[in-house]
């Protein structure tokens, strides 16, 4: 493995990848395909070798003990990861026909269509509509009408309208935990992305928000294609189509989610699915 | 054998507790010593002066004679002076700032600048003085203008809002910046729409007190070559003028051929520490108002 | 509501007429950086205008008559360019400040960190802020119409101009300075290590003495060589009450000029440009410059390399 450093070989790297490979699979069955994806943050080697296909419309579930890759997984495919200066990637992620490296997809337009909802709830210091609107306004829709229907159509379709219709124009940070994170959801719906990474969404939230938020991933998984990260097996037991189980930035074993946890095909699942790890 | 004799310890714990008591005095005494002196300061400035202040006082033209003369030039100037320093200072202030924090990669040239900034707050106000006086007055021609005041005061107190900035882009969580690029934002719109409001009170206090700073430094402006006796009020700012530390100079030194005028630069430091204490406040007020959020 | 708005197609419409903003996105960063190299320039100007005109000054002045000379006498037919008498006022005068605000801000900086209780800090710190934050040509009305006078009634030969007086009340607008930056190295001083010296039975005193002080030695001289650095740079205090005599003495009862004080005095003179007077104020300047300099380098090192890793 040659090690490659600065965002400039990465590109070249990629770019090289081209020419030779011609499996990629654009059929709209698939919206992210990784190929030998590796990741060094400095010396540490993070993501090894990470080969999978995230299918439409499903929930694709991300799971494995701490500091497994998982988090660092799902930000390479927004290349949030990218905010880390000392990271350095190898490999190919497509998303749908789009080699999300190639300098000339902008890193902006990928994470329109892939929005991502964080670990802790982060609504801006703004009003809710403002956090809502957020979106829709920095990609140049100013209209006032038609920001009013987005937002009330983002809300709803985050399960938290009723809860807050009424104060829109108050501050984000005076609602709960779990309103704040539904507002975080709504805002990222917004803009009507195609993918929607989430990144433990509930790990933060108290039970009773965790299953609102639940819910509201098998609501959502009918328009968007999902891919959470969860340290909780019964929540992606649960809520997800397709697990993923990561360790030391491998992937051990992923396939249909009653497969891997009715008959896991590794020992190393086995023990971490019934507790004896992690 | 014991090493340790428990009765001389016992007998030695008394002294040793009075002397860190009577340290403990002389400590408290140290600390209010500086707010003594600024007790009697205040109570000297005020009974000096307090009676010489009027309407006459403050709306007047300054004059040689001391029954006659009023302070409203000085304060003119001084506000003209801020409407140069305020906006020039918050664009170089803020944009070195957005810079450093924001969009410099952590190199050579980013250490240089901030290296460059730190060294710069701890040059002598009066060498700005002389820079200002080679670049500005006689290099561009501008004589001893407001123009030219104003952006010398701007770079002497540049450092200050540089820094007070900094400080408020650093307080802006991370969090923040990863929802507005997780939603496609480039980097200039999470600045402008995130970052700049989330950090907009800490730069206002920051530039408040540079800008109160600026109203109280003396030393540059003498060295500019500003007169003694300026009577036409400025109304622009190519206009020649004074400044009221300025004026409060003039009339301190020329107190030993004129006793009144020892009351009228009393008088004067009322009006001025009024006014910087108007402005203190409001840096406060915007400080608590906006530090409950986040 | 229109339940056909379609925010994918809306956004992907304005992709196509977002280059103006797509070119400013990539200005943005050349516009701040030439906005940030300001701050460089102002240094290169500073460095600049010094330079040329000292080394103008030294054409007209041997450089060893300047740094060696006694005698300063700057106007009439046989003028003199002697810096050693604003040295010795610039050295005199800050030496009087430190009298003061070394021993009185690191006590007060003691106070603060040590001793008091929360309460009492909120109320004091505020106050002593203001103390910092009161213009310095207030300071110079008071030394001048206020504190000379009284130290006459004690020092019957004191002159009404002196370096003694404006050197006093120096110090005391520096006492907050040296107590705010000594008290932030004192309370960084993690707890722990007091704590294991209360448990040996040190009384508060010892622990500050042998404990808190010398873990934080590095910031309390950072603070004092910061300090001094302020004190010859001061110059409003100086001009209005240590008066404008050349001599050269170390008397401090009598009237003497600082460096700074010179170059206000020159400048308010009109000093023809071309004059060797006028040139003299760059030189003068120079050598203030580089005194603060080195003092503020200096801090900065202090603070750096010796810096305790708890």
């Amino acid at each position: 493995m040659s090690t490659m450093t600065g965002k400039d070989k990465k590109f070249t790297e990629v770019a090289q990848n081209k020419e030779n490979d011609t499996t990629i699979n654009t059929s709209n069955k698939t919206v992210f395909e990784t190929k030998d994806l590796n990741l060094w943050y400095g010396e540490d080697h993070a993501l090894k070798d990470i080969n999978l296909k995230i299918p439409e419309n499903q929930v694709t579930a991300i799971i494995g003990p701490s500091g497994c890759g998982k988090s660092t997984f799902i930000k390479t495919l927004n290349r949030m990861v990218e905010m880390v200066p000392i990271v350095k990637v190898s490999g190919s992620i497509a998303y749908r026909d789009k080699r999300i490296f190639d300098p000339r997809y902008r890193v902006e337009e990928l994470r329109t269509q892939v929005g991502m909802v964080f670990q802790k709830p982060n609504p801006f210091p703004k009003s809710i509509y403002d956090n809502i609107a957020y979106g829709p306004r920095i990609h140049g829709i100013k209209n006032k009408k038609v920001l009013d229907q987005i937002v009330e159509k983002s809300l709803r379709g985050a399960a938290i309208w009723d809860e807050v219709k009424d104060r829109l124009n108050e501050n984000a940070y005076g609602l709960s935990g779990g309103q704040q994170q539904r507002i975080c959801i709504a805002r990222c719906l917004a803009i009507e992305p195609d993918v929607i990474l989430m990144d433990e969404p509930t790990s933060a939230l108290d039970p009773i928000s965790t299953l609102k938020v639940e819910e509201l991933v098998q609501e959502l998984k009918k328009d968007y294609s999902i891919i959470i990260v969860t340290h909780n097996m019964q929540q992606a037991a649960r809520i997800s189509d397709k697990t993923a189980f990561f360790l030391n930035g491998e992937v051990v074993e992923f396939s249909d989610t009653n497969e891997l946890f009715s008959n896991p095909e590794d020992k190393r699942t086995e023990d971490y699915i019934t507790g004896r790890f992690g | 054998m014991k090493h340790v004799d428990s009765t001389q310890v016992q007998n030695r714990m008394g002294t040793r507790l009075l002397i860190n008591k009577l340290a403990k005095s002389i400590f408290f005494l140290s600390t209010i010593f500086g707010l003594i002196v600024l007790v009697i300061l205040m109570y000297r400035v005020l009974s000096q002066g307090v009676e010489w202040i009027d309407w006459q006082f403050i709306t007047g033209k300054l004059s040689t004679m001391a029954e006659n003369a009023g302070v409203m030039g000085p304060l003119l100037g001084t506000f003209w002076l801020m409407l140069v320093v305020a906006p020039v200072t918050l664009i170089l202030g803020v944009g070195t700032a957005i810079y450093l924090e924001e969009y410099a990669k952590k190199n050579r040239l980013q250490s240089l600048i901030q290296t460059n900034i730190s060294n710069l707050a701890g040059v002598p106000s009066i060498v700005f003085g002389l820079l200002g006086l080679t670049v500005f007055v006689k290099g561009m021609n501008l004589g001893n203008i407001i123009l030219a005041g104003g952006l010398t005061m701007s770079l002497l107190v540049l450092p200050i809002v540089v820094v007070a900035s900094q400080e408020a882009i650093r307080a802006v969580p991370q969090y923040l910046r990863e929802a507005s690029y997780g939603m496609g934002a480039t980097k200039w719109q999470t600045v402008k729409n995130v970052v700049m409001p989330a950090s907009l009170p800490g730069i206002l206090t920051g530039s408040i007190l540079a800008l109160s700073r600026a109203i109280g430094e003396t030393a540059p402006l003498v060295v500019l070559g500003i007169p003694a006796l300026i009577i036409p009020f400025p109304d622009n700012i190519f206009d020649k003028f004074t400044v009221m530390p300025l004026q409060i100079y003039y009339w301190t030194i020329d107190s030993a051929l004129v006793d009144e005028y020892a009351n009228l630069a009393a008088a004067a430091i009322v009006i001025l520490l009024l006014l910087l204490f108007a402005m203190n406040s409001i840096a406060v007020i915007i400080r608590n108002k906006f530090q409950k959020r986040l | 509501m229109d339940k056909n708005i379609n925010v994918r197609d809306m956004i992907h419409k304005n992709k196509q007429s977002m280059n103006i903003g797509r070119v400013w996105e990539k200005m943005v960063p050349k516009v701040l950086l030439s906005i940030a190299i300001i701050s460089i320039l102002t240094t290169i100007g500073i460095l600049a205008t010094l330079t040329v005109e000292t080394i103008a000054f030294f054409r007209e002045v041997p450089i060893l008559d300047f740094f060696t000379g006694t005698k300063l006498k700057p106007l009439g037919a046989n003028a003199e360019f002697g810096v050693l008498p604003l040295l010795t006022g610039t050295i005199l005068s800050t030496i009087i400040a430190m009298f003061v605000a070394i021993p009185v801000g690191l006590m007060t900086a003691v106070y603060l960190s040590e001793y008091a209780s929360d309460k009492v800090r909120r109320t004091l710190k505020p106050l002593l802020e203001v103390l910092a934050g009161i213009p310095t040509i207030v300071y110079g009305f008071f030394a001048y119409t206020f504190v000379t006078p009284i130290l006459r009634t004690f020092i019957p030969g004191l002159d009404p101009t002196n370096i003694l007086s404006p050197g006093l009340v120096m110090g005391i607008m520096i006492i907050p300075m040296v107590a705010s930056l000594s008290e932030d190295a004192m309370s960084s001083v993690p707890s722990e290590m007091r704590q294991g010296a209360f448990a040996l039975g040190a009384t508060r005193l010892e622990t500050t003495w042998r404990v808190v002080i010398p873990a934080s030695i590095s910031g309390i001289i950072a603070s004092f060589v910061l300090a001094i650095s302020r004190a010859i740079g001061e110059t409003m205090i100086v001009t209005i009450a240590s008066g404008s005599s050349k001599n050269f003495t170390f008397d401090i009862t009598q009237s003497m000029q600082t460096m700074t004080a010179y170059i206000v005095e020159v400048t308010g003179g009109e000093a023809p440009a071309g004059s060797t007077l006028y040139y003299s104020l760059y030189a003068v300047a120079m050598t203030l410059f580089v005194f603060t300099l080195i003092m503020n380098l200096l801090a900065q090192y202090i603070s750096r390399r010796f810096r305790e890793e708890y």
